[in-house]
């Protein structure tokens, strides 16, 4: 059994603190629930075979400063926090069309069951389709179902060039038809930012074939994201208004109000429901807290 | 035919009228898959031509006590569609409408009984395709695709089928329909999408797809490297992946599987090289010369004899063409083969090929090798004839063999073929009672009575609503 497991132990509510980034996303855990903390470090890290073995309670700043050592990134988002967090948050990092979707990301997960047990689900390699998929499940579970003690996320080269570049006039709806893949598409109302990443002259390329719909500057880096993120389609993206930046072609606005909880269909919840009362029967883990 | 069978027939002829199939030659036929698997028992298949149909199968199967098993085009190779205790078959291959393409948006929505090859032909004018290409594609479909989180070559830089589908509609066991993820970027709650993608089957049946369509890449090069041994052509793999190339696609082909597909379709494979490796990069014009550059020289760093880049689209089709007939060329080895579908961590592929290759040797069958090296996901094909006495026993201990040597390299069970009822006594190796567990109460969660594909997956004798759910079948039904 790991010290993790023991410290969760499989009785009385118990809550898991990361960074405290995103404490409040899915309620206020209970008062009475004893605070743990995950172990941290990375366990391994094999560059050529592109993932990496990480304990939960490490900060995604030393993850990202661990691979960035070996010219690799992932797709977790890099704005504080811990791993652990990040994964059971399941945001996705700004630059998402670059980076990869968190969930295809997560290739195995460890982590302490309500009854104080280590579970493990995925597997090591890249590529995997044994049994059922315990971590897409844990992805943004937000701690609710088990409490994560260690992941293995794939990694990605970093391209040899990255450049950011900014439009006041271009329509940020066009780029996608310029460019084949940017690793970013960003909108205030005002001006659009697009990341162009790959080798230089690609870039350059691109950068010339967006020319075609504005003139462009190179700037520094992308906007300051408001705090709070709206999950929305792409297609409803033009209609935003106010203070906010769009991810075009993702969906994911960023304004300084929560998005108010969408409705799930009672087939959806009757599924959650059952999927909580199964991993979690008496509801110790981070009660209150919920992700449906 | 009982009395039992002639109420649930009844029944689901008042829904389907001649769209459900009774007769012994339709069984014999669906008590099977395209695995080497054997021992199904087909119930009644019914020929569902919408949601609604689906929804009212279910309900008659579970008013009449009976389990169900969504078929699509039966090219699973894990046995993961073989009917276990006569189940009513639900056949979604008349469903293969593309209901809608939105390129703005970058979706499609199909029904499940598209073949993954023809929308990516629909989609080809519009200048997108579908990422995941399995070697089945020509036939295979995308229920299938999300059943069994499909891969194929291309699914090194594209992702695995998970990656590509956005919302799901499915009928639960209990007949309920519900849509899971949504077309938004993050959508609230439990991923259930991602959860139910690689279900075979066991977490209810798919019924509609939201799927994300791929621009195509403007430029494309494919090389071919000739090695004097698969592990020169191995190291050369990690060794692109290490210096930041993650090509398209990089595949690995032995000698002996070599030259029967040039005995079978004439591509131009060099004959003499002990392995080659299809390497393919995608882009723009300037990045993929680049890359197909530094390929090339890590390739000859590492033992290249020969490194051919195809000049035009149509050798480029070629190159391809060889690959994915590959399976079809074996049938001048032997009349029969046993695909097995493990992966193993890069840098452990060569010693684990080396193992396949001692493997086969010391249980006297022939085997070739043709896989997705960029993944480190093996495709051993073990050669045999099904007609020679007690030669099955040798193939699954061979299998066995197999397995045992890819975890013990620290890989995993099945990288895009599932756990099915093929790999489901490994389950053991490579995952404790408690993860089981776990997985178990996934399950239950979506089918709580076990209704949906049972007795897969989950090795037999843990779970005991499966056994239940199996038993269930009146004994005088559908022997």
């Amino acid at each position: 059994m790991s010290d993790f497991a023991k410290l969760v132990g499989a009785e009385g509510p118990v809550t898991v603190v990361g960074g405290r980034t995103r404490w409040h996303v899915g309620g206020e855990v209970r008062p009475d629930a004893r605070e743990v903390h995950a172990p941290s470090g990375v366990v391994s890290y094999d560059p050529a075979e592109m993932t990496v073995t990480v304990r939960a309670g490490t900060t995604t700043t030393e993850l990202t400063t661990t691979l960035n050592e070996a010219s690799q990134r992932c797709a977790l988002p890099e704005r504080g926090g811990t791993v652990g967090g990040s994964v059971v948050i399941g945001e996705n990092h700004p630059e998402v069309l670059g980076r990869g979707w968190l969930t295809s990301s997560v290739l195995q997960v460890t982590y302490i069951s309500a009854e104080g047990k280590l579970i493990r689900g995925g597997g090591p390699t890249v590529k995997n389709v044994s049994g059922f998929d315990l971590p897409r499940l844990v992805v943004g579970s937000l701690g609710t179902l088990g409490l994560v003690e260690e992941v293995i996320l794939r990694t990605n080269p970093i391209p040899p060039r990255s450049q950011w570049v900014e439009s006041h006039d271009a329509d940020p709806f066009a780029v996608a038809s310029r460019v084949l893949r940017p690793s970013a598409v960003l909108w205030n109302g005002a001006s659009t930012r697009v990341l162009l990443e790959g080798h230089a002259p690609d870039v350059a390329a691109s950068l010339n074939s967006l020319t075609a719909i504005g003139a462009w500057s190179e700037v520094d880096g992308s906007f300051e994201l408001p705090q709070h993120r709206w999950s929305l389609q792409p297609a409803e993206l033009n209609g935003c208004s106010g203070t906010f930046v769009a991810s075009i072609g993702v969906g994911t606005v960023w304004r300084d109000e929560p998005q108010p909880r969408p409705a799930l269909s009672p087939s959806v919840i009757e599924i959650s429901t059952r999927m909580k009362n199964n991993f979690d029967p008496t509801g110790r883990l981070n009660p209150g807290r919920s992700a449906f | 035919m009982t009395t039992a069978d002639d109420a649930l027939l009844a029944d689901l002829k008042r829904v389907l009228g001649d769209r459900v199939r009774a007769d012994s030659a339709e069984r014999a036929l669906l008590r099977r898959d395209a695995s080497v698997f054997d021992g199904g028992s087909a119930g009644p298949t019914c020929l569902c031509e919408s949601t609604e149909e689906v929804q009212r199968v279910v309900r008659i199967a579970l008013a009449h006590g009976r389990s169900v098993v969504p078929r699509g085009a039966g090219t699973g190779l894990a046995g993961g569609a073989i009917p276990l205790g006569a189940p009513v078959i639900i056949s979604l291959s008349r469903m293969n409408r593309i209901l809608e393409v939105d390129t703005d948006s970058r979706i499609a929505w199909v029904e499940p009984g598209v073949v993954n090859l023809d929308l990516t032909k629909h989609l080809t004018p519009l200048g997108y395709h579908f990422a995941p290409d399995p070697s089945s594609q020509q036939v295979c479909t995308i229920g299938g695709n999300v059943g069994n989180n499909s891969g194929g070559p291309h699914c090194l830089a594209y992702g695995v089928t998970n990656a590509h589908i956005l919302a799901i509609e499915v009928v639960l066991a209990d007949g309920e329909i519900v849509t899971l993820g949504g077309l938004d970027a993050e959508p609230s709650g439990y991923d259930l999408r991602g959860v139910f993608i690689g279900g075979e089957g066991m977490l209810g049946i798919t019924t509609k797809v939201a799927v994300r369509i791929t621009p195509n890449p403007p430029s494309v090069r494919t090389l071919l490297l000739s090695f004097d041994t698969p592990r020169d052509a191995a190291a050369t793999v990690s060794a692109v992946i290490a210096a930041g190339i993650v090509p398209a696609a990089m595949e690995v082909m032995d000698q002996r599987i070599t030259i029967a597909v040039e005995n079978y379709v004439n591509v131009g494979y060099p004959r003499d090289a002990g392995a080659v490796l299809l390497a393919e990069v995608d882009g723009l014009p300037d990045g993929v010369d680049i890359d197909a550059q530094r390929i090339s020289d890590i390739g000859r760093q590492h033992g290249a004899t020969d490194v051919r880049q195809a000049a035009s689209d149509e050798e480029r089709m070629l190159l391809w063409k060889g690959r994915k007939t590959a399976f079809g060329a074996v049938a001048q080895i032997a009349p029969n083969y046993y695909l097995h579908d493990t992966v193993v961590p890069r840098s452990k592929l060569a010693d684990t090929l080396e193992e396949v290759y001692r493997i086969a040797d010391e249980h006297d069958l022939a085997v070739v090798n043709v896989f997705h090296a960029g993944d480190g996901n093996l495709h051993p094909l073990l050669l045999f004839n099904g007609q020679e006495p007690g030669i099955y026993d040798r193939v699954h201990a061979a299998g066995a063999k197999i397995v045992e040597a890819s975890l013990a390299a620290g890989g995993v069970l099945s990288g895009e073929h599932g756990i099915g009822v093929e790999k489901q006594p490994y389950m053991h190796q490579m995952f404790s009672e408690d993860d089981l567990d776990h997985q178990e109460r996934l399950r239950h969660a979506f089918d709580p009575a076990c209704r949906s594909n049972p007795g897969k997956v989950i090795p037999v004798g843990h779970s005991c609503a499966d056994i239940q759910s199996l038993r269930n079948v009146p004994e005088e039904v559908w022997g």
